[in-house]
């Protein structure tokens, strides 16, 4: 595990009378794959929101260290409809805080590395939902993202282009040297996709934090010496926010 | 009754790829056919009116076609006429541009900004019911007399559909992809140019047309208040002369430029 890429440091947020985040701490470290996991109104979209630098705190600090780049990909991927494929995956070459690591060449390249190319001139309505997630996060990664955090990613997507898209991501993470921070409330898609999980306890803390060892196969997950406790946890929590 | 299920059936197998929808007896008619018709009627209809009905001593009289269209050839090789279009084409365009780049500006404003929405919508609500010529002493004491006044009221009434539809425009952008562009590092700026201005596009679009025509009827009007040029002047100009032929001639141009306008609208500030 190398350094942190980003730190949180007693992070406090509320909605309302409702705290969300109350005094939370979070290492991300580079080249780990770092799974959030609860249930929903856990807070944990707050806290990936937080750690993109989306939403402001009330209290408490994130920091990049390192000067880690971050994006962001959300539950639907947000591609804009007047534009096709190729040009959604320049979108962030038009910002001026990307200039100096933002490229035309990666971006094609990432175009051709996720199976793209053959649709760069299609508009997003032309395409499946695995293939748009696809876009989208080839449009976080084409502003020199080191860091790339998901918001259930794949949540919207039907079971098999889940887990085909779980497989792809997780390959593609390892072969680009990516650090990925995904929420879920998915508790195999958390032990596939992790090298650590983290477990909020859905009163703005955490529940614990649990390394994951070697990558599981799909069919593993069922019988994961992990899931039994995760899922105690995730339990715990549902008892815990309702 | 029969013309319009004719037309009908021309558009459906004009449109769907397979031509086997109802067969029908009779064979529908060219497209041009029942317009073209509509037209003869109506100009039928008028000449009855001025013409058959009514005898000379009779103002109408001088309404009617055979007298209006010599007149209109009058006017056009006078040079008066063209003269007079180009007049009335350029306050038009002044009082468009005016208003769109107004109705822009205000429109993104209310759009973006609720406590801004909330505060002008009871404004904005009662000016655009005022008609536009209600201004006229107000925009002739403000500009004095000539183009300035003109261009004003027309911009006064086109205002609104712009404002209208821009705000309606802003208010659909979709928040997501606000989000996605503020998440790759997009400024307000940037997410105004990179996503509300197109995401906006055809409403604004929508919005223009529509001030095209409503710039188009005040304009004749407003050219009657203390101006020496442009088309509604003439009208005005002609009475004064008793020229009842020349009176129609000019609201002929009027309707057809118009009508050309209007289609050309169309055409240009088509949405998608």
């Amino acid at each position: 595990m190398g350094t942190v890429a980003l730190r949180l440091t007693g992070a406090e947020k509320a909605y309302g009378d409702r705290p969300v985040l109350a005094g939370l701490d979070l290492e991300v470290r580079r080249d780990e794959r770092l799974v959030i996991l609860g249930p929903s109104g856990s807070g944990k979209s707050t806290l990936l929101r937080v750690l993109a630098g989306l939403e402001p705190l009330d209290a408490g600090t994130v920091e990049q260290p390192d000067g880690a780049v971050r994006a962001t990909v959300f539950q639907q991927p947000l591609l804009l409809p007047w534009l096709d494929v190729e040009a959604n995956v320049r979108l962030g070459g038009r910002y001026r805080a990307n200039r100096g690591r933002y490229s035309d060449e990666r971006a094609s390249e990432l175009l051709e590395l996720f199976g793209l190319a053959p649709l760069a001139k299609s508009r997003p309505a032309q395409l499946s939902g695995g293939q748009a997630q696809r876009v989208a996060i080839a449009r976080a990664m084409a502003v020199g993202a080191d860091v790339l955090l998901l918001d259930e990613p794949f949540s919207a997507l039907d079971p098999a282009t889940r887990i085909d898209l779980q497989a792809w991501l997780r390959d593609a993470a390892t072969r680009l040297g990516l650090t990925l921070v995904l929420v879920t409330h998915d508790v195999d898609e958390a032990l596939y996709l992790a090298t650590t999980v983290t477990a909020l306890d859905g009163t703005g803390g955490r529940a614990g934090t649990w390394p994951v060892g070697a990558a599981p196969e799909h069919d593993e997950l069922a019988t994961h010496p992990l899931r039994a406790e995760l899922v105690a946890s995730y339990r715990s929590q549902l008892a815990g926010t309702s | 009754m029969t013309a319009t299920s004719e037309t009908s059936d021309t558009f459906a197998t004009g449109s769907s790829t397979s031509p086997a929808t109802a067969p029908r007896t009779a064979r529908p008619l060219p497209r041009f056919v029942a317009p073209a018709a509509g037209i003869a009627v109506a100009v039928l209809l008028w000449w009855f009116a001025t013409t058959v009905l009514v005898a000379p001593p009779n103002l109408l009289a001088a309404f009617a076609p055979q007298r209006a269209l010599p007149a209109l050839a009058d006017l056009a090789t006078s040079g008066v006429l063209l003269d007079d279009v180009l007049t009335s084409l350029r306050r038009l365009l002044g009082g468009l541009l005016l208003a769109a780049l107004v109705g822009l500006a205000v429109g993104l404003t209310a759009g973006s900004f609720t406590t801004a929405d909330d505060a002008t919508r009871p404004v904005f609500g009662f000016l655009r019911m005022i008609s536009p010529l209600s201004w006229a002493p107000v925009a002739i004491g403000l500009f004095g007399i000539g183009h300035r006044p003109v261009v004003f009221l027309v911009a006064a009434a086109a205002v609104w559909p712009v404002v209208m539809n821009t705000v309606a425009g802003v208010r659909s952008v979709e928040p997501g992809h606000v989000l996605a562009a503020r998440s790759l590092g997009a400024s307000r700026g940037e997410v105004l140019t990179s996503v509300v201005l197109p995401a906006i596009r055809p409403h604004v679009l929508t919005g223009l047309r529509l001030a095209l025509g409503l710039a188009w009827v005040v304009l004749v009007p407003a050219e009657m208040l203390g101006v020496t040029s442009g088309l509604g002047y003439e009208i005005l100009n002609s009475r004064d002369q008793l020229a009842y032929d020349k009176v129609m001639a000019v609201i002929l141009v009027i309707g057809l430029l118009g009508y050309l306008l209007d289609a050309l609208a169309r055409r240009l500030l088509r949405p998608a």
